[in-house]
């Protein structure tokens, strides 16, 4: 398992996961921009089982504390993992297709709760992608 | 048409089937041959929001997998059969004589297995069924993706550090 944190004394939000170094590149951008990596855990999925990648996502958001999960494609196994403790836990909250506008909107939310901060940086994630050109 | 991949992967439906297999080969159809999905609806409905609208999943136990193969086999769309470990598949080769070729798409790190490929772990039992399969006349080679190269079994088991 790779797991990695940001240095802040901040209590994690939410649990980052991809594919290859997608997550870790995404909470990078997001310390170099803001500062604020100690928000999210990263966790990479490389050369798990699918019992593996589920059972190490409970464990980080048990933790933690977090209540969040970004993942980074529907279809993805960290996706289906992710449903699965929805299905025992159904105050998480699941975003997946996440981006790096999501991730800036969440950790800046001033929202009551996590889950609201994700739906709404849901949102903003969506908006944020646009075609320039003919 | 019909099967052009038939896949063990652990991790059934993911990324690399849905993607980096679904998009090149142009797949419209996946065969999810497991026991234990097929028997839960809500396994069911789990990997059947995974898959994307173009593409049709169907579900099955070996048996029923034995029994329709015919029928995957002359769909007039690509597709790609997926059983979640080597016993499956090699239950269903018994039976369907069809299949020439196997792919190990992803069996990953767990007790008892050996690494052989970043991709691929194998107790001793499982490298014996492989030898099996191939020893009945399919092929099994080892590519997680299609951009990368088909390890033949017998690289396969030799390791990474050959």
């Amino acid at each position: 398992m790779n797991e990695q944190r940001g240095g802040g004394p901040e209590k994690p939000l939410a649990v980052v996961v991809g594919h290859g170094e997608f997550a870790g590149g995404l909470v990078s951008a997001v310390g170099q921009i803001c500062g604020m990596a100690d928000k999210l855990v990263v966790l990479s999925m490389m050369g798990m089982t699918p019992e593996d990648i589920e059972g190490t996502i409970r464990e980080q958001l048990t933790r933690t504390g977090a209540r969040v999960i970004f993942t980074d494609l529907p279809a993805g196994s960290a996706t289906l993992a992710a449903r699965r403790i929805l299905k025992d836990d159904p105050g998480i909250v699941l975003v997946s297709g996440v981006n790096l506008a999501t991730l800036l909107d969440f950790v800046f939310s001033t929202a009551a709760s996590p889950t609201e901060a994700a739906r709404a940086a849901a949102e903003r994630g969506k908006a944020s992608l646009i075609v320039v050109g003919r | 048409m019909g099967i052009h991949l038939y896949r063990i992967d652990d991790r059934l439906i993911h990324g690399q089937v849905v993607v980096g297999w679904g998009q090149p080969l142009n797949i419209r159809f996946l065969v999810l041959v497991d026991d234990l999905v097929a028997s839960s609806d809500w396994e069911k409905d789990l990997y059947r929001m995974a898959v994307p609208p173009e593409m049709e999943i169907y579900f099955a136990d070996v048996v029923t997998a034995i029994r329709n193969h015919a029928q995957y086999a002359s769909d007039p769309r690509p597709g790609i059969l997926i059983t979640g470990d080597i016993s499956s598949m090699q239950r269903l080769v018994r039976e369907v004589k069809a299949i020439g070729s196997v792919n190990l798409g992803g069996i990953h790190h767990r007790a008892g297995r050996a690494e052989k490929l970043r991709y691929v772990f194998l107790t001793p039992e499982e490298e014996h069924q492989l030898r099996d399969l191939e020893a009945a006349g399919v092929e099994v080679t080892a590519q997680d993706v299609p951009s990368a190269r088909a390890r033949p079994l017998s690289e396969v088991l030799e390791g990474e550090s050959r």
